[in-house]
């Protein structure tokens, strides 16, 4: 690992130069809460002055950059007796996102273990991960933050580099030869004894912020003991089955194919559109038959395969601990206390 | 007309009003760029708004409007005698629609003077949905009805293949669009109760869903009540939202 540090005027003329040749996304303000609470997310900008760094988290994650909710996967078109099939894996240009905070960077490491470097990996994920340049930026833990408990609080790689702020200056840890070479177009410093010092007093202070939290020990045993608990049916009925938990989830991947004709019955795409296993049609199969049809089920399926199914595969949770599920459910189901009502 | 080697079925159709503000023909009416491949699909032989000629030979008939008179339920018999098909086109065919609050009066001699004045005008007592008088073979949701969901249905008519509603709720759709929820922006909405099919039209553009497409299946309606009431709402703004279109069970 290379360490550097970086002044942020030096910083600022670093995204300027980001800015002006790439498609570059940034935090920024898009809202304010019923509190007058402003609300941040990625966005598109032309000018590093419209960044916004004091932003505390990424409202939605930011797979949809590298899986999309919807997408043509496929188009169709028929030609007189004949027909012709259209497959674009391409991005149009090379993308830079700046400010993903560590659990959305590990995150992106799930779905690449999934879609990326499985059995089957996705072309249309594959090039979009490798496409796009990422600058990862520390945080501070909010009160629904549970990624300590799920070892999703730090990066060992998955972003190019990653800034942690230490007053007038970046501590930069850089990941990729790319972003060593994009460096050097401006005035990086070497670590100095004050500049680890600072880092550890960062790390020390960081750890001590985490105020939610799950208890992982042996959770996928206790899930199995606990898989006909009457707890799952209390959730249930709190549930709306709306979905919004997979739709905030930076690590939801399931998802439907649709087809769709034009009206001239002469083109046709096939459209991947991310489903969420909290829908009363999510297991619905052709002939109608249901095999989820109880809303407590079906938020327990979904439990099961953060927590259980992922780590059985994967050797690690599914799950990041970002919180963003507990905080979009109007119901008001949050991991750390699905996960404690299950251990109890 | 083929596709993919199959032949298309292309029926008769008819469009017919009844109480209502026509609003959901209009949808197809004014859906100008692809209005010439839609009436491609279904031959269509009645529909005032467009068409001058009227025939009475047709496999479909759409309904539109709820029923508020005697006269249009010896109509709706009659149309529904002819028809292989019958769709409930909208909300106020398929729930009874805004017209139907009429029904929550106790005084319906009141509410007749207080609308008709000194100019009354026969009309029922209570206001039928289309299945309070006949058959219903299949329903088109939405004030009004989304075109491209009436596409959609068209097209799978043409193909002989089912048509498959959303069955979960706006909040899903609402979602994709990375809207900020409403509950946060301190608004009442129907989102998490409604079916989706609209593409969250309203609450993508900062408005409160009204629950025009009625109930996605299941709902949870009890804790959602709950929810809103913990949210601040009081109890008369949550009966407004859930009684406006009559498409939520009490």
């Amino acid at each position: 690992m290379i360490f550097k540090t970086i002044d942020k005027k030096d910083f600022n003329k670093f995204l300027e130069i980001l800015i002006e040749n790439n498609s570059f996304f940034a935090p920024q303000k898009i809202a304010k809460d019923k509190n007058n609470k402003p609300i941040y997310d990625l966005r598109l900008v032309n000018d590093f002055k419209e960044i916004d760094f004091n932003y505390d988290i990424l409202k939605y994650p930011p797979r949809r950059f590298f899986l999309p909710y919807r997408e043509a996967i496929s188009s169709f078109e028929i030609k007189n007796s004949s027909w012709q099939q259209n497959i674009n894996y391409e991005t149009k240009v090379p993308r830079i996102l700046l400010g993903l905070h560590p659990c959305d960077i590990n995150s992106l490491n799930k779905l690449d273990k999934v879609l990326m470097l499985g059995d089957y990996p996705s072309p249309y994920y594959t090039i979009r991960r490798k496409n796009t340049f990422i600058i990862g930026m520390d945080c501070d833990p909010k009160p629904f933050c549970f990624c300590r408990s799920v070892g999703t609080h730090t990066v060992q790689h998955g972003c190019d580099m990653f800034l942690i702020d230490i007053g007038d200056r970046y501590f930069i840890e850089i990941f990729s030869n790319v972003a060593f070479d994009f460096l050097k177009k401006v005035t990086t410093k070497d670590i100095t004894k004050k500049d680890d010092d600072e880092y550890k007093r960062i790390r020390r202070l960081k750890a001590e912020k985490f105020t939610a939290k799950i208890d992982v020990t042996d959770l996928t045993k206790i899930l199995d003991m606990e898989f006909q608990s009457d707890v799952w049916k209390e959730w249930g009925d709190k549930c709306l089955g709306c979905g919004s938990c997979a739709r905030v989830c930076p690590t939801c991947y399931c998802y439907g194919i649709e087809e769709k004709i034009d009206l001239k019955f002469q083109q046709a795409e096939k459209l991947k559109i991310l489903h969420a296993c909290t829908l009363i049609d999510f297991a619905e199969v052709a002939g109608g038959f249901n095999f989820r049809p109880e809303r407590h089920i079906r938020l327990k399926y979904r439990y099961y395969h953060k927590h259980r199914g992922f780590v059985e595969a994967y050797e690690e949770s599914l799950c990041v601990g970002c919180g963003r599920c507990g905080e979009a459910c109007l119901a008001g189901i949050t991991v750390p206390e699905v996960i404690s009502s299950i251990r109890e | 007309m083929q596709y993919l080697g199959v032949e298309l079925i292309k029926p008769k159709a008819a469009f017919f009003d009844f109480s209502c503000c026509e609003g959901c023909q209009l949808q197809i009416a004014n859906n100008e760029n692809k209005l010439l491949d839609f009436i491609s699909l279904v031959e269509v032989v009645n529909f005032r708004e467009i068409l001058t000629e009227r025939n009475n030979d047709y496999d479909i008939a759409f309904i539109e409007g709820s029923i508020t008179r005697k006269d249009e339920i010896d109509r709706l018999k009659k149309i529904r005698e002819k028809a292989k098909i019958l769709v409930a086109f909208g909300t106020c065919a398929s729930f009874g629609g805004i017209n139907k609050l009429k029904n929550k009066f106790k005084d319906i001699e009141w509410v007749k003077k207080e609308v008709y004045g000194n100019c009354p005008i026969e009309t029922n007592d209570k206001v039928m949905a289309v299945n309070e008088v006949v058959k219903v073979d299949f329903y088109i949701y939405g004030c009004p009805v989304n075109k491209s969901e009436v596409e959609a249905i068209v097209q799978s008519i043409a193909l002989g293949r089912e048509f498959r509603y959303l069955k979960h709720p706006v909040c899903f759709r609402c979602k994709e669009k990375q809207n900020i929820c409403l509950y946060e922006m301190g608004k009442i909405c129907m989102g998490p109760l409604t079916r989706a099919g609209c593409g969250a039209r309203c609450p993508s553009n900062g408005n409160s869903c009204i629950g025009c497409r009625g109930p996605a299946e299941e709902p949870n309606i009890e804790f959602m009540k709950t929810i809103m009431i913990k949210n601040g709402f009081t109890e008369r703004q949550i009966r407004d939202k859930f009684e406006l279109f009559s498409a939520f069970k009490e």
